[in-house]
């Protein structure tokens, strides 16, 4: 018997908010990005779940292009983290909280 | 009775992964406990089915997104444990946390009555005994290839971004050589 996909989608629902609180409390800027990350998960994890209960690949294809983008924006996220952390050591993000350098 | 094993013990992983990364003091524990989370959650892609997008999760988030969180905590240096006690903004986490159970809620009165509605498959049906890759990749470079296509230029882009942001400004452009901290 299929496990039926409100349980994914509650798991799903569960996972997101994990990351989101996650993102809030810590201040590590990394954790902060692997929390995003979490969240990012959690979305697809609910579109391949509507897409086995709508019987459409359109939420796997949805599914394709968020990791294209979540690859994307890791490899910008880290850049910019990097080059924040050249600058000053063992910054978190309350030490980075003004827009001026 | 296996799909019900499965999803139990994927879920538990997952939640369980999804609660180390917020709680471990350490980067590299967490980003250990977040390869945990995304193998999991690639168990739970082909539970439902989706073998590519399993594989694929795998490859490009086990595989290279932690790759670059964890050479980036080494390249960085920032493996030193959080002090998670101090809190700089006064009653910031538990606003954070009722916030967050709020929305969880929310989410789950709401979906209570209706899980899911709408038209079924549209873009294309996943149930006529094909195989999941072809059915996918059918879609993919057909309906979707505008958006297929322009998924290539976002990658250009983020790579053009990145060399841009890590070189440092006033270095020779080709001192591709010797990292230098």
């Amino acid at each position: 018997m299929r496990v039926p996909g409100a349980w994914y989608l509650a798991l799903a629902a569960a996972l997101f908010t994990i990351g989101a609180i996650g993102l809030l409390v810590r201040r590590n800027v990394l954790v902060m990005f692997m929390c995003v990350e979490l969240m990012l998960n959690a979305v697809n994890l609910t579109f391949v779940t509507f897409a086995r209960m709508l019987d459409d690949v359109g939420g796997q294809t949805a599914v394709f292009f968020v990791l294209v983008v979540a690859a994307a924006e890791v490899v910008v996220g880290l850049g910019i983290i990097v080059s924040i952390f050249r600058r000053r050591s063992g910054a978190t993000a309350d030490d980075i909280s003004l827009l001026k350098g | 009775m296996i799909d019900w094993v499965v999803f139990s013990v994927a879920a538990l992983a997952t939640l369980s992964g999804g609660l180390g990364v917020v709680l471990s003091t350490h980067p590299v524990h967490a980003a250990l406990m977040l390869v945990m989370t995304l193998f999991s959650v690639a168990v739970l892609f082909v539970a439902q089915n989706a073998h590519f997008l399993a594989a694929v999760q795998v490859i490009v988030y086990a595989g290279a997104i932690v790759v670059l969180f964890l050479f980036v905590i080494m390249l960085l240096g920032v493996d030193r444990s959080e002090d998670v006690r101090t809190e700089r903004l006064k009653g910031q986490r538990p606003v954070a946390v009722v916030a967050g159970l709020t929305v969880l809620v929310a989410v789950l009165v709401l979906a209570r009555s209706e899980w899911v509605s709408g038209a079924r498959s549209s873009a294309g049906s996943l149930g006529d005994g094909t195989e999941n890759v072809e059915i996918l990749a059918r879609s993919l470079f057909t309906r979707y290839l505008l958006a297929f296509e322009i998924t290539s230029v976002l990658l250009v882009i983020a790579v053009v971004g990145a060399v841009i942001l890590v070189r440092r400004s006033g270095d020779a452009p080709d001192t591709g050589v010797g990292i230098e901290t």
